[in-house]
């Protein structure tokens, strides 16, 4: 069984929306796939405020004729020009697969955020700052608790507001970067004035707050759950005690699909020209896979593809310059998020680095490379696929990670099953030709 | 968001919680102060990243092991069992009919 | 570092670094050399079952020795090796293959190797999750591990006993003595081992070894899901065939819970990615005997290549174009489990000493006589085992 469309979109936080919602509203016919319950991505996750930008956007998605493939997690693609998609809504569905037809696509898959290991981290309540927002928005009750939030990026700002507005005490925010280098990013951010006015905005919201510059967390304490952090800055060293610890050292592109289908990278983004196209054919990457730049840019460069994609090159056109003139906030925010040496550090011997498997610092420490890691001792052989431990070991030894093989998440077994068509291989015949299975009273 | 704001009847961990629409099935578990899931060696562990990747929030629901809990929104009647333990004593996959 | 060696194994999966172990401890100054990681080849890809295999005399003989090497190794093993006794079952799905069941366990037992018929009842006990059979053969004494652990302890023990480890150094050439690295260096030794697997001919020109390429599957942990290796009986023909691709049922069970789905064999493929086809027919024939295993999650997926040679057996023994190279490849899909018996067989027919089986089906000169063209019999022709026996 396999639909086919036009224009297939995969991600729908803002760039995904805007490249869907521009493609549509040609007349092509556009589907756009998801994994979360509700569009929005990360940016614009439900369940919290939201800003007028994101409700202007998905109300126009609301109302367009997108095909909606909300809560459906892409896996694979086993031939040219189609994707394989898991529902994803756990016990209720029944594994449903299916096969989606594509003459364009457009990925939109966003970004994760970096985890740095260091004592105490795996425990319950420490999670990124992203973590944090999303479980909230999700129903996490956060009213009068106390939550450190740490980390880098102006990330940290929106989710401390966000989580303050919601009654949590914010006990402190922790940006690793130094007063030195947030000086020259907030001078580039003076030279936008929407970014300031964003800005300004999240601090209205905030109140009094007490911002430590070349501040982090060293340890968290708890037995079955966070009940602590040591924090430090400089020389000096001290304990909170907190309910929550979110931490998150910037974002990394989910580049795990464009890279599966072929495409070509640089510096670790997907590389695309100035119409977001990538290496491969009839393949546009838009958003922060691209490079991490921020809502805005996302916008732009899905507004860009989707036009493009969808035969409106003239009007894709008039909208280059400005993706042009934000490209140099990527630059900027790159660089003011640039991780301290120090935080290499933070990890002890015994300090869990692969969490799926359990691996320690210690004995990744006498590796060599990424895949000697992985096979020697599992790292990265867990489900979340080096997700999560490959973006730490890149920071804390320099490893590069391995190719991309599917499926790019875990997948159901039944859906391995599926031949390329799309047809049920379940019933344990083999069709193709020149493919045989030994049973006798099986063959095809 | 024009939905009538009715509770959800659930069940985590073998006791009954309602939960507003929209509740995630590990916001859930939070509540009912559960850590997801045990890890390889024995250590409680809860949600890290909040979007379906580090499978930190993995429980049973329905008696369907490695379920990504971040991801699903809480339905009337699921029955939600958190910890590796719970996983292993079922070893295959129980479907709801 | 001194450049000149009494032996320099080139390859350390784990057929080389199993030599370089029996190598060294027997007093020979050895280099083992891996252009990657060590056991990141063939030796990762594989599925780590260590199994007494009937479709010869020969393979009988030399499975089941190296099986019991691995038996009594297992204590010393670490635990990152996860050495389980989990035992085989060779399922069978209806009368007639009940009746190849009662013929396996003769053939077995001619070797030595004890088994136990389990009826449909007793298959049902032993492995809930099976669809309804016929019945299956139980052999105990298989075992899995974790190969490429396994392929580091075995370096690690040879380094321990005065081996030189070179990793990673890539061998561009070797023969008449020397071995050859890309960094420009050369090592010298009266003899060479060429234990490269699927590469194996690239270094030795006119090696009877083809490339097979096999999928596998893993999965998330659910422990108890299945608890022996479980085989099909047409597992022997898939892998018997010399032309054609093929599937056949085979799950393992990992001591972490995770199932290991298997197996495929296809000819002339040449790179690592997916065959979706052939993965799909995989997939749908691991359901057919385990039905609800399509409900699990799967993590990964791969390929990997088994060094095939026209009648199934190894190359075990010194090459006839060249007396300072000795070959120790061709496994197919048995490289772990005969690992250790190589060794011991390499290291017998080296020095000249009777070995504890008989070597000469295993000895190259069986091709070099037959004047084989480089990639062993034309296509199409099917080289019979029996015959092959007593080459």
């Amino acid at each position: 069984m396999k639909q086919h469309f036009d224009i297939l979109v995969v991600g729908a936080g803002p760039a995904g929306v805007a490249a869907a919602v521009c493609a549509s509203e040609t007349g092509r016919s556009v589907a756009l796939v998801d994994d979360n319950p509700a569009a929005g991505g990360q940016i614009w996750r439900r369940g919290g405020h939201l800003p007028e930008q994101a409700r202007t956007w998905l109300a126009r998605l609301d109302v367009s004729r997108v095909m909606r493939l909300q809560g459906w997690r892409v896996v694979d693609s086993p031939e040219p020009q189609t994707l394989r998609a898991e529902q994803n809504d756990g016990a209720g569905s029944d594994g449903n697969c299916a096969d989606f037809g594509y003459k364009t696509l457009i990925l939109a898959t966003g970004a994760r955020e970096r985890f740095l290991p260091f004592p105490g981290w795996t425990l319950p309540n420490v999670m990124g700052a992203g973590g944090l927002d999303a479980m909230v928005r999700g129903g996490l009750p956060i009213a009068g608790k106390r939550v450190v939030v740490a980390g880098t990026g102006p990330l940290l700002l929106a989710v401390a507001a966000h989580v303050a507005e919601r009654g949590a005490q914010i006990v402190a925010v922790c940006e690793q970067a130094s007063m030195a280098r947030l000086a020259r990013f907030a001078a580039r951010m003076l030279r936008e004035p929407g970014k300031l006015m964003q800005g300004a905005g999240y601090g209205l919201a905030m109140g009094p707050m007490r911002l430590k510059t070349g501040c982090w967390p060293v340890a968290a304490h708890g037995s079955n759950r966070l009940r602590a952090v040591t924090l430090r800055q400089g020389a000096k060293q001290w304990d909170v005690e907190c309910d929550h610890l979110a931490c998150g050292f910037h974002l990394v592109p989910n580049t795990e699909l464009p890279a599966m289908l072929g495409c070509r990278m640089a510096q670790g983004f997907v590389a695309t020209d100035a119409m977001m196209r990538t290496s491969v054919m009839q393949v546009y990457c838009v958003g922060e896979p691209t490079g991490i730049g921020g809502v805005d840019l996302s916008l732009l460069e899905g507004q860009i593809a989707g036009l493009t994609a969808a035969g409106r090159t003239a009007q894709a056109k008039d909208l280059a310059p400005r993706r042009q003139a934000r490209l140099g906030f990527v630059r900027a925010l790159h660089n003011a998020c640039a991780l301290d040496p120090q935080l290499r550090k933070l990890a002890a011997d015994e300090t869990i680095v692969c969490r799926c498997e359990d691996v320690r610092y210690a004995a990744l420490r006498q590796r060599t490379n990424w895949r000697e890691a992985k096979l020697h001792t599992r790292c990265g052989m867990g489900p979340c696929q080096g997700r999560i431990c490959g973006a730490a070991t890149e920071f804390l030894f320099g490893w590069g990670a391995d190719s991309v093989r599917p499926p790019v998440f875990p997948a159901l077994v039944s859906s391995l099953a599926n031949l390329p068509d799309g047809s049920a291989g379940a019933d344990a015949r083999c069709v193709a030709a020149g493919i045989f299975s030994e049973n006798s009273k099986e063959t095809a | 968001m024009p939905e009538p704001a009715r509770s959800i009847l659930l069940t985590v961990n073998g006791a009954l919680m309602t939960v507003a629409p929209g509740t995630t099935v590990a916001a859930a578990v939070a509540m009912a102060a559960a850590g997801t899931r045990t890890s390889v060696s024995g250590d409680p562990r809860g949600p890290l990243c909040g979007m379906g990747i580090c499978f930190e929030c993995r429980v049973t629901i329905d008696g369907v092991p490695h379920q990504r809990s971040c991801q699903i929104l809480c339905a009337p009647g699921l029955s939600v069992t958190s910890t590796e333990r719970a996983a292993a004593a079922d070893t295959g996959a129980q479907r709801r009919p | 570092m001194s450049t000149a060696f009494d032996v320099v194994v080139a390859g350390a999966g784990i057929v080389g670094a199993a030599c370089a172990r029996t190598l060294a401890e027997r007093g020979l100054k050895t280099a083992l050399i891996d252009a990657g990681v060590v056991g990141g080849g063939a030796t990762a890809a594989g599925m780590g079952h260590i199994v007494a295999m009937d479709d010869s005399p020969a393979q009988l003989a030399l499975t089941s020795y190296s099986q019991r090497l691995w038996r009594e190794m297992a204590p010393e093993l670490p635990d990152d090796v996860e050495f389980e006794a989990c035992g085989t079952l060779w399922i069978a799905s209806d009368d007639e293959e009940m009746g190849e069941v009662r013929r396996k366990q003769g053939v077995y037992a001619s070797a030595g190797v004890k088994s136990e018929i389990l009826s449909a009842e007793m298959l049902a006990d032993a492995e809930p999750h099976l669809q309804p059979m016929a019945g299956a053969l139980l052999v105990p004494t298989d075992c899995v591990l974790y190969p490429p652990c396994a392929a580091v302890y075995l370096t690690r023990e040879a380094v321990r006993t005065g081996a030189t480890l070179l990793a990673p150094k890539r061998v561009i050439d070797l023969g008449r003595g020397r071995v050859r690295l890309e960094d420009g260096s050369e090592l010298h030794a009266g003899r060479i081992v060429n234990a490269c697997g699927a590469d194996a001919a690239r270094l030795t020109p006119g090696l009877p070894i083809r490339k097979r390429r096999g999928h596998l599957v893993i999965t998330d942990r659910y422990p108890g899901f299945v608890r022996h290796q479980l085989v099909e009986l047409g597992y022997l023909k898939s892998a018997h065939s010399v032309t054609t691709d093929s599937v056949a049922f085979n799950v393992q069970p990992r001591r972490t819970g995770q199932l290991l789905i298997g197996s495929s064999r296809e000819y002339g493929a040449e790179d690592a990615t997916i065959n979706h086809t052939l993965l799909a027919a995989m997939v749908a024939r691991t359901q057919a005997y385990l039905p609800e295993i399509g409900n699990l999650q799967a993590i990964r997926v791969w390929t990997g290549f088994r060094a095939a040679t026209p009648d199934k057996l190894p190359l075990i023994g010194p090459w006839p174009e060249d007396e300072t190279i000795y070959l120790a490849t061709g496994h197919e899909g048995l490289g772990i489990t005969t690992s250790l018996a190589t060794a011991q067989l390499l290291v017998s027919v080296m020095l000249g000493e009777a070995a504890e089986i008989d070597a000469a089906p295993y000895l190259p000169s069986r091709y070099a006589q037959r004047g084989a063209g480089a990639n062993g019999p034309a296509q199409g022709v099917h080289v019979d085992a029996a015959e092959k026996s007593h080459a």
